[in-house]
C-alpha cells in the first residue's frame, strides 16, 4: 500500500529495537475481550484507477448532475467558482496544515484568518468576526447561547417564522437539554417577520431575524432594531446567502448587534451541504463573549508584524466546562476561500454580482407573474422568491426535470401553509434561456 | 559543533502585504459574467453605501496566497508529529474523489431518486464506520470532533429523560481529551473529574467511587491521551451500567486500533470519530474536520436526522422519529470531508487500515524505546499511537518545553504536541502516524537528541529559536491584553 512506507526489513528492525516478535506484540495490553474478531467486513481495496472508475460510477448515478440547472437555494447556492481558488487552495502547506499552535510556522494561516475576519467584519459591517464556525445553522445556535450568556438571567429567546427551517431545527437541538425556551415570531403577509409580539414576549434575550430570509425577502432589519433593543434583547441577524449584503445595508448599519450565517457562496460547491462555513460577527462590547477561535496582530521579538490565536481564555481548553463554547476548531481552509473570493471580486465586483443575482431573480419573477403565477410576498427580494402557480405545477415542473432543469422547491414540507408553492433562486449561472424555457412551460 | 542537515529545513521567505495594503482601486480578481437581462433596482434605503474591500487583479491574489502559503507548513511540508492530531499524509487521489463534478454540485435539499450517488457514498460510509467501530449506527452530521461529542451528549440527555432519571453529573478522566467538559456542560451536566491511576490509566476502584445514580455516565478517551489503552475499560463500562449510565468513547484516538479494537465489546455505547485524524482528510489549517458519531443499536433511534438507509436498489433519507435529538447540521454535514474518508476507507480496505494501526503503534513505540535515554518518559508501559516525555530534566538547563519545541521549528518538524495532557509536567506528545518511514523517524530522533544536548551546551540556542521562520517568537501576551482582531 502505496501511503504504508515500511519494508518488511525495517519492521524487523524496529520490532528488534522495541524487543517484540511481531506487530501483534505490539498490543499485549489488550485483553482478549476488547478485541475486534475477524476483519473488518469492508469492500476490498482499490488503486487509484479503480477508484477513479468507482467515482465515476456514482456521479452517473446522479440524475441531477453539475451540467444540470437547479434553481434552488435555500441556503446552498450555486455561484461561479474562479479557478484560482482551486488552483491555491490545494496548495499542500495551507490544506495539510493543522490548527496554528506553532503560530511562526503557520503564518500564512494566520494572516489569511485574520484578513477573512477582517473582509467579514467589513462586509457584515460589525467590529469584530471570529476565524468561523461549522456553518449557518450552527452559527445561530452559538449566537443564541450567547445572547443567553450576556443576558444572564434570562431564559427565553425568539426565531423568526422566516429564518432557515434546518436552522430553527439545529437550534431547538442545542437548547433541548438546556431548559431555555425558543419562540417563533410569526411571518407577516408580505414575507417579513411580524414583530408585533416582541413587545409582549418580555424577558427575551436574544431574536434572530434572518434577512434575505428563507422566502427570498429583505427584512426591514434597520426597523426591527429598535424594537428588539426596547425589549431588552440583543438583536442577531441571520444570513443564508452573504452575497446579498455585496448590495444590502450592512447588518450592523442597521442595528444587529451579532450578525452570522452560512458563507459557502463566497467560493465553495454545494457539496451537498457541506462543507459549510459559519461566518460569526459581533460588536467589541460582546468579544469575551463570543464562541469560537479568534486570530489577532502582534509583534515578535524583533518587533516585526505577526499573527497569533489569541483571547483563548474564552475557549474550552483552558476554561473546560465555564468555555464559551465547546469547538475548538473552525472551517479553516473555507474562511481562506472566502477571503480569497471576496478580494478577487473587490468591492464592485461583489455589488456587480449581487446585482446581476438580483436582476436575474426579478427577470424570473415577473416572467411567471405574466405568466399567472402569485409572488405571495410584496417585500423586495434578493435572488429567491415564492410563487403560487394557478394550477397544479408539477407536470410542469416534470417536464422540466426531463430537460434538466430543477425548477424549485416546494415548500410544503417546512411550511404547511405553503404547501403547493415553489421557492426559486436565480444565480448568476442560469443564463435567460433557462429562465424563458420556465416561463414558457408555465404557459403551455 | 555540527548540525544534522535537513532537507527543507529553511527557504526563500518573501514578504507579502496583508490583502487590503496592495492593489490598487479599479482592478478585479475575477471574472463577474455579462447580464442578458434587464437591471433590476432594489429600494435605495436597504441599499450600502461601497464597501471597504480592496481591489486587486487575479496576478495580486494568487501571488498573495502563494506567499502566504510558503510561510506554512503543512503534512506535506514534513513530519509533523503532533500528539492527538494524528498528522498522517493526506491523499491526493481523496481530492479528486471529493472534487467529483455531479457530487460536488449537488445540493443537498433535492428529492433523494434525483442524488443516488451521494446518497450510495452516505449510506456505504455509514456503514463501514460501522464496521470499523463495531457501533452499528451512525450519523455523519457533526462538522468536528466536538461537534460529534455534543450529538453525544445531547443523545445521553435524551436517552435519560425517556427513562425518567435525572441525571446531572458526568465522570470525565484526567487522561480525556480537552473539549469533553465544554460539551457536557452544554447539555447541563457538571463534569466530575477522575484521576488517572499511577500507571496512567484508571483504575476500577475510582469509577466504582464516583459513579452514582446522578451521574449521566462517563466520557472515556481510549486509548487516553497518554496514549495508553484503559485495560480496565469493560469493567469500568460495566460500573456505569450498572448504574444507569452511558458511555462515551472519545475516538480521536482510533488510528491505533483499526480492526484490533471493538469498541462495542469495550462497553463502548457512543463513539465519535475524527475522519480528519484517522481517515486522512486534511487539516485545512484547522477544518473543515468531521466527527460521525456511531452508537448503539438500542441508541439508535435518538440519533440526529436525517440518514441515508437503502431500500432494496434504492437510496433514501430516514427523516427519524419523534426520540431523535434533531438535526445538529443545516444539511448533511462536511459531505465533501467525508467524501475524503470514503475514497480512503475504499483505498486502504480493511487489512491496510488494521496495517496503518499496527504500524501506527510501531512508530510510536520505537520513538519512545530510542528517547527513552533522552528524555524522561511519563509513564513506562506499552504506547499505543503517541508517547508523552516530561520535561524534568530539560529544567536542569532552565530550558523549557517551549525552547525546545522551537528549536525543532529551526531544524524542519513540527513540534509535538506539548503541555498536553495536563497531568505530565511540561508535557511532549509524539505521534509520528504510520506514513512516517524509519529513515524519517531515525532523522528525527537524531535531531531530538542533538537539541538535548545543545540544551545542556548551549541552552540560549533554545531560548532564542525559531530562527528561521517568518517571524520570531510572537508576544502572546500583548495580542490578549490588548486585542487587534480587525485590520483598520
Amino acid at each position: 500500500m502505496r501511503y504504508l512506507p515500511h519494508t518488511d526489513e525495517e519492521i524487523r528492525d524496529m520490532l528488534a529495537v522495541i524487543r517484540r516478535g511481531s506487530l501483534d506484540e505490539l498490543f499485549c495490553s489488550v485483553p482478549d475481550s476488547c478485541r475486534y474478531e475477524g476483519d473488518m467486513p469492508l469492500p476490498p481495496a482499490m488503486d487509484e484507477w479503480q477508484l477513479t472508475e468507482h467515482m465515476e460510477k456514482l456521479a452517473a448515478a446522479m440524475a441531477i448532475d453539475d451540467k444540470a440547472r437547479v434553481l434552488i437555494g435555500a441556503g446552498s447556492y450555486h455561484h461561479h467558482i474562479p479557478e484560482t481558488i482551486r488552483a491555491i487552495m490545494s496548495r499542500g502547506e495551507l490544506l495539510t496544515a493543522y490548527t496554528p499552535y506553532q503560530p511562526e510556522m503557520a503564518q500564512g494561516t494566520l494572516q489569511g484568518i485574520y484578513e477573512y475576519q477582517t473582509l467579514t467584519s467589513r462586509l457584515l459591517g460589525m467590529d469584530v468576526a471570529n476565524a468561523s464556525i461549522y456553518d449557518g445553522a450552527s452559527a445561530m445556535a452559538e449566537a443564541l447561547l450567547m445572547g443567553l450568556r450576556v443576558a444572564k438571567k434570562k431564559t427565553r429567546v425568539a426565531v423568526s417564522a422566516a429564518v432557515h427551517p434546518h436552522y430553527r431545527q439545529v437550534a431547538r437541538s442545542y437548547l433541548a437539554p438546556t431548559g431555555y425556551e425558543l419562540v417563533e415570531l410569526p411571518v407577516g403577509e408580505d414575507g417579513r417577520t411580524d414583530p408585533a409580539l416582541l413587545a409582549s414576549l418580555g424577558d427575551v434575550a436574544a431574536v434572530a431575524i434572518q434577512s434575505p430570509n428563507f422566502f427570498g425577502v429583505i427584512e426591514d432589519l434597520e426597523g426591527l432594531a429598535p424594537l428588539v433593543h426596547d425589549a431588552g434583547a440583543l438583536f442577531i441577524a441571520v444570513f443564508s446567502e452573504p452575497l446579498a449584503y455585496g448590495l444590502l445595508k450592512s447588518p450592523g448599519a442597521c442595528g444587529a448587534d451579532i450578525a452570522c450565517g452560512e458563507g459557502q457562496s463566497f467560493g465553495m460547491p454545494r457539496s451537498f451541504g457541506g462543507a459549510a462555513l459559519g461566518m460569526f460577527a459581533c460588536r467589541n462590547e460582546f468579544v469575551r463573549n463570543m464562541p469560537g477561535r479568534l486570530v489577532g496582530q502582534t509583534k515578535d521579538l524583533e518587533g516585526k508584524r505577526g499573527f497569533v490565536l489569541t483571547l483563548s481564555t474564552r475557549e474550552q481548553h483552558i476554561r473546560r466546562e465555564k468555555a464559551t463554547s465547546n469547538i475548538c476548531s473552525n472551517q479553516g481552509i473555507c474562511t481562506l476561500i472566502a477571503s480569497m473570493y471576496m478580494a478577487s471580486l473587490g468591492a464592485s465586483g461583489l455589488a456587480e454580482l449581487a446585482r446581476l443575482n438580483h436582476s436575474k431573480a426579478e427577470y424570473l419573477k415577473s416572467g411567471l407573474h405574466a405568466a399567472g403565477a402569485k409572488v405571495v410576498f410584496s417585500a423586495p427580494t434578493f435572488n429567491e422568491f415564492v410563487v403560487e402557480f394557478p394550477g397544479d405545477f408539477r407536470p410542469a415542473y416534470q417536464r422540466l426535470l426531463e430537460r434538466k432543469i430543477v425548477a424549485g422547491l416546494e415548500l410544503g414540507r417546512f411550511y404547511t401553509e405553503h404547501a403547493g408553492r415553489y421557492l426559486f433562486c436565480v444565480t448568476e449561472t442560469t443564463d435567460r434561456k433557462t429562465l424563458d424555457a420556465i416561463v414558457a412551460e408555465v404557459n403551455s | 559543533m555540527s548540525e544534522v542537515i535537513i532537507p527543507g529545513a529553511s527557504g526563500i521567505i518573501q514578504n507579502e502585504p496583508l490583502l487590503w495594503e496592495k492593489g490598487g482601486k479599479g482592478r478585479r480578481g475575477m471574472c463577474v459574467p455579462g447580464s442578458d437581462v434587464p437591471a433590476a433596482e432594489l429600494p435605495a434605503a436597504l441599499c450600502r453605501g461601497e464597501l471597504d474591500f480592496p481591489e486587486l487583479s487575479e496576478v495580486d491574489v494568487v501571488r498573495h496566497y502563494t506567499r502566504l502559503s510558503q510561510w506554512n507548513f503543512g503534512v506535506d511540508s514534513g513530519m509533523y508529529p503532533l500528539g492527538s492530531c494524528t498528522m498522517k499524509y493526506n491523499p491526493k487521489i481523496n481530492e479528486k474523489a471529493a472534487a467529483t463534478p455531479a457530487l460536488a454540485a449537488a445540493h443537498p435539499m433535492l428529492p433523494d431518486e434525483l442524488v443516488q450517488g451521494s446518497l450510495q457514498v452516505m449510506y456505504e460510509l455509514q456503514s463501514y464506520l460501522a464496521a470499523i467501530t463495531g457501533l452499528p449506527a451512525v450519523t455523519l452530521q457533526p462538522a468536528a470532533g466536538a461537534h460529534g461529542e455534543l450529538t453525544g451528549m445531547l443523545i445521553f440527555a435524551a436517552w435519560h429523560k425517556s427513562r425518567n432519571s435525572r441525571r446531572t453529573k458526568i465522570l470525565i478522566p484526567d487522561t480525556a481529551h480537552g473539549t469533553n467538559p465544554a460539551s457536557a456542560a452544554l447539555c447541563g451536566y457538571k463534569p466530575v473529574p477522575i484521576r488517572s491511576g499511577p500507571e496512567g490509566i484508571l483504575e476500577v476502584a475510582a469509577i466504582e467511587a464516583a459513579m452514582d445514580e446522578e451521574t449521566a455516565g462517563i466520557m472515556i478517551t481510549n486509548p487516553n491521551t497518554l496514549g495508553l489503552f484503559e485495560t480496565r475499560i469493560r469493567e469500568i463500562a460495566a460500573i456505569v451500567h450498572a448504574k444507569g449510565g452511558l458511555v462515551y468513547g472519545d475516538g480521536a484516538n482510533m488510528n491505533a486500533i483499526m480492526g484490533i479494537i471493538d469498541a462495542r465489546r469495550c462497553g463502548v455505547d457512543v463513539l465519535h470519530l475524527n475522519l480528519h485524524k484517522t481517515f486522512s482528510t486534511p487539516h485545512g489549517g484547522g477544518g473543515p474536520g468531521a466527527g460521525p458519531l456511531c452508537v448503539s443499536e438500542e441508541l439508535a433511534r435518538f440519533l440526529p436526522a436525517p440518514r441515508a438507509v437503502r431500500d432494496g436498489d434504492l437510496y433514501r433519507l430516514d427523516w427519524g422519529g419523534s426520540d431523535s435529538v434533531g438535526r445538529v447540521h443545516a444539511f448533511h454535514g462536511n459531505v465533501s470531508v467525508l467524501l475524503r474518508a470514503y475514497a480512503y476507507i475504499r483505498s486502504m480496505g480493511a487489512e491496510n487500515l488494521k496495517k496503518a494501526s499496527q504500524l501506527a503503534v510501531l512508530n510510536a513505540a520505537y520513538i519512545k524505546e530510542r528517547l527513552r535515554g533522552t528524555l524522561p518518559l511519563a509513564y513506562d508501559r506499552p504506547c499505543m499511537h503517541e508517547c508523552v516525555f516530561s520535561d524534568a530534566q530539560l529544567q536542569e538547563h532552565k530550558v523549557t518545553t517551549l525552547d525546545v519545541a522551537k528549536r525543532l521549528i529551526d531544524c524542519g518538524y513540527h513540534p509535538p504536541t506539548i503541555y498536553f495532557p495536563l497531568v505530565v509536567h511540561g508535557a511532549i506528545m509524539i505521534e509520528p502516524t504510520e506514513t512516517e518511514c524509519k529513515a524519517d523517524i531515525d532523522q528525527f530522533i537524531a535531531v531530538l537528541e542533538q537539541i538535548v544536548r545543545e540544551a545542556a551546551e548551549n541552552p540560549e540556542l533554545l531560548r532564542q529559536a525559531p530562527l528561521r521562520t517568518k517571524v520570531r517568537r510572537l508576544d502572546e501576551t500583548l495580542a490578549a491584553r490588548q486585542p487587534c482582531l480587525c485590520g483598520s
